[in-house]
């Protein structure tokens, strides 16, 4: 297993940098911003800042939370997180439980889970896909954010797959004990699948957290907006109209502290569920891909 | 007798029913959900794309132009300049996703420590799951030539500031190395267990017919992740045509929209923003034909060389 050679211990001290360098170089940024959203208003604008606050203050948080708007937004993005997830996580256990069937027990099976494979394929467009959410009433409501991207196929092939995985005995031993469908998936499907759940919840949770282009084209009005939506119309925006860098140094100067403190907030939940997906997601991304 | 087959085939229908209607309810939110907000909006995208859809019309009765939108969709100098940047920008993204994570890998591979691997790897798994709004901020802030982090650090090194943001050219580059450095942890994770199911035994005999370890990357370890490289890079040529919105809309702006904008937001700008519906419909339909020809290729290239299936 040793290899000593010269060679191999200068690559390893050069890996081992690098590496870390690297490392380093994907949190570095979020730190920076943390630390501007801590420091004062003339330290950020000076430009003083690197990872450490200058003149600690937490008076950007204070003005983030004092908004009204802010804390509208941010409550409605937790809305959204929660509804999304769990009607999404609701219709893809149904229909996975359905097609994790052997064709023999469930002929037809193969036609259903091509439909829904289908519209992995070939889309309509944005167009059309928002003039039939607005026909059918969605627009300016939550239900938007929620509804029509649901049936998440690609989460439901993993679920699938991880059904077929569950031995047919356990699955036996219920329907001989009378059980039918729904009590089989209540009752034998369910309490085995925690990991899986688990799993594709948060991965679901993450993505209506980080959505944002759907609030835009869905939702007219702006105090409805969730916090992604509500953070890309004031960082990005703003931008809009501007023509050049004396306008970019306006908006840097008015608040750079309250933009960075408000970028930071919303990264927080990700930060809190980030330690629970690793811990899952390299297995669900193995299950996905690598196929013998 | 034809009367008795058909009476037999209406029992069996009937008798498969009882035994599998609520496998058949189970499936109904999500073929509800699937036939509203994905099937009616490409069932609506074929005849809008060939009509000028007015919607106080409605779109039966609106005047049927045929081909008009697709050719405009060629002979528009500025649609020629989004496919040019889509492909450019693209083809650039595709490249470095299929390089980077993969000598990321073979690096993370030689490590031994692994409290230091499993470190690393908590750290680049990271950006993948910040949303393009967040790093959008964070990174308008550290490019900004007014105290941004980067300029700071590049007029330290005598390097005069940067418009990132505000030049086509550099804003392409931002796009390209922004997105990498975000994607590639993650993107290596199937390469890092592609590795790791290489078969032990070929490196110790590697070893025996005196290979080094740079030896052994090159001829046990590469050619054992050839097939995962390959149906990685088949089905990344499926998304050619994507050049990530969700990034763009969140770094953009007038000032480089020349050489930034893409299919995505170009769609959404004059199809949505601008109410010029059946044109952006015509231009989206355009994207999925190609983009549906384009993944039907690659799972089939996909399968041939690597057996890969996704069901």
């Amino acid at each position: 297993m040793p290899r000593k050679n010269n060679g191999y211990s200068t690559f390893e001290v050069f890996n081992y940098g690098f590496l870390s360098v690297l490392s380093l170089l994907c949190i570095l940024p979020l730190l920076h911003i943390f630390a501007v959203s801590l420091s004062s208003r003339a330290a950020a604008t000076g430009g003083l800042v690197t990872l450490w606050p200058i003149d600690f203050t937490t008076a950007a948080y204070m003005e983030t939370f004092g908004n009204d708007k802010f804390s509208n937004a941010l409550f409605i993005g937790i809305e959204r997180t929660v509804l999304g997830t769990v009607v999404s996580m609701v219709v893809i256990t149904l229909a996975a439980y359905s097609l994790s069937k052997r064709s023999r027990v469930f002929p037809g099976r193969g036609v259903y889970a091509w439909y829904l494979i289908f519209t992995m394929l070939f889309n309509g467009g944005i167009v059309p896909t928002y003039l039939i959410v607005s026909e059918t009433h969605l627009t300016n409501s939550i239900w938007a954010l929620v509804i029509p991207g649901a049936v998440n196929v690609w989460n439901l092939i993993l679920m699938i797959n991880f059904f077929r995985s569950i031995p047919a005995e356990m699955e036996e031993a219920a329907v001989v004990d009378g059980a039918g469908h729904i009590q089989t998936l209540v009752r034998v499907f369910l309490p085995v699948s925690a990991p899986v759940i688990a799993t594709l919840s948060l991965f679901t949770m993450v993505t209506h957290w980080n959505s944002f282009f759907d609030g835009i084209i869905y939702l007219t009005k702006p105090d409805q907006y969730p916090l992604s939506t509500f953070l890309h119309t004031i960082i990005v925006q703003e931008n809009f109209n501007n023509t050049g860098i004396s306008q970019e140094k306006l908006a840097m100067l008015s608040n750079r502290t309250v933009k960075a403190s408000q970028i930071f907030v919303s990264a927080i939940p990700i930060l809190l569920v980030y330690p629970f997906l690793q811990k899952y997601f390299v297995k669900g991304i193995m299950i996905g891909s690598v196929k013998e | 007798m034809n009367e008795l087959a058909s009476v037999a085939n209406k029992n069996r229908t009937l008798v498969y029913l009882r035994k599998t209607w609520p496998l058949h309810l189970l499936l109904l939110p999500a073929l509800v959900i699937s036939l509203v907000y994905q099937y009616a909006p490409i069932l609506m995208s074929f005849p809008m794309a060939f009509r000028e859809y007015q919607p106080w019309l409605g779109f039966r009765h609106s005047p049927w132009v045929g081909l008009d939108h697709f050719r405009y969709l060629f002979t528009y100098p500025q649609s020629k300049q989004v496919l040019f940047n889509t492909l450019l920008i693209s083809i650039m993204k595709i490249g470095t996703q299929l390089t980077i994570p993969v000598m990321f890998a073979l690096l993370l591979n030689e490590v031994r420590h692994m409290l230091f691997k499993r470190s690393v790897q908590t750290l680049v798994y990271l950006p993948h799951f910040m949303s393009w709004v967040i790093l959008g901020g964070i990174l308008t802030d550290l490019l900004s030539i007014q105290g941004g982090l980067v300029n700071r650090f590049l007029g330290f090194l005598g390097v005069e500031p940067i418009f990132f943001l505000a030049n086509g050219d550099w804003f392409r580059f931002t796009i390209v190395l922004s997105d990498i450095w975000k994607e590639f942890g993650f993107s290596s994770i199937i390469f890092l267990a592609a590795i790791a199911g290489v078969n032990p035994s070929l490196y110790e005999a590697a070893e025996i017919d005196g290979a080094g370890r740079w030896k052994q990357t090159l001829f046990v370890t590469l050619p054992g992740i050839a097939p995962i490289f390959t149906v990685v890079a088949a089905l990344s040529l499926g998304r050619v045509l994507d050049g990530g919105y969700d990034q763009i809309l969140n770094l953009y702006n007038p000032l480089v929209m020349e050489k930034g904008d893409i299919i995505d937001t170009f769609v959404y700008r004059v199809g949505l923003q601008s109410g010029n519906f059946s044109f952006g419909t015509a231009v989206g339909l355009f994207k999925s034909a190609i983009g549906f020809v384009l993944i039907v290729i690659a799972y089939r290239v996909a399968y041939k060389y690597a057996k890969y299936r996704i069901f």
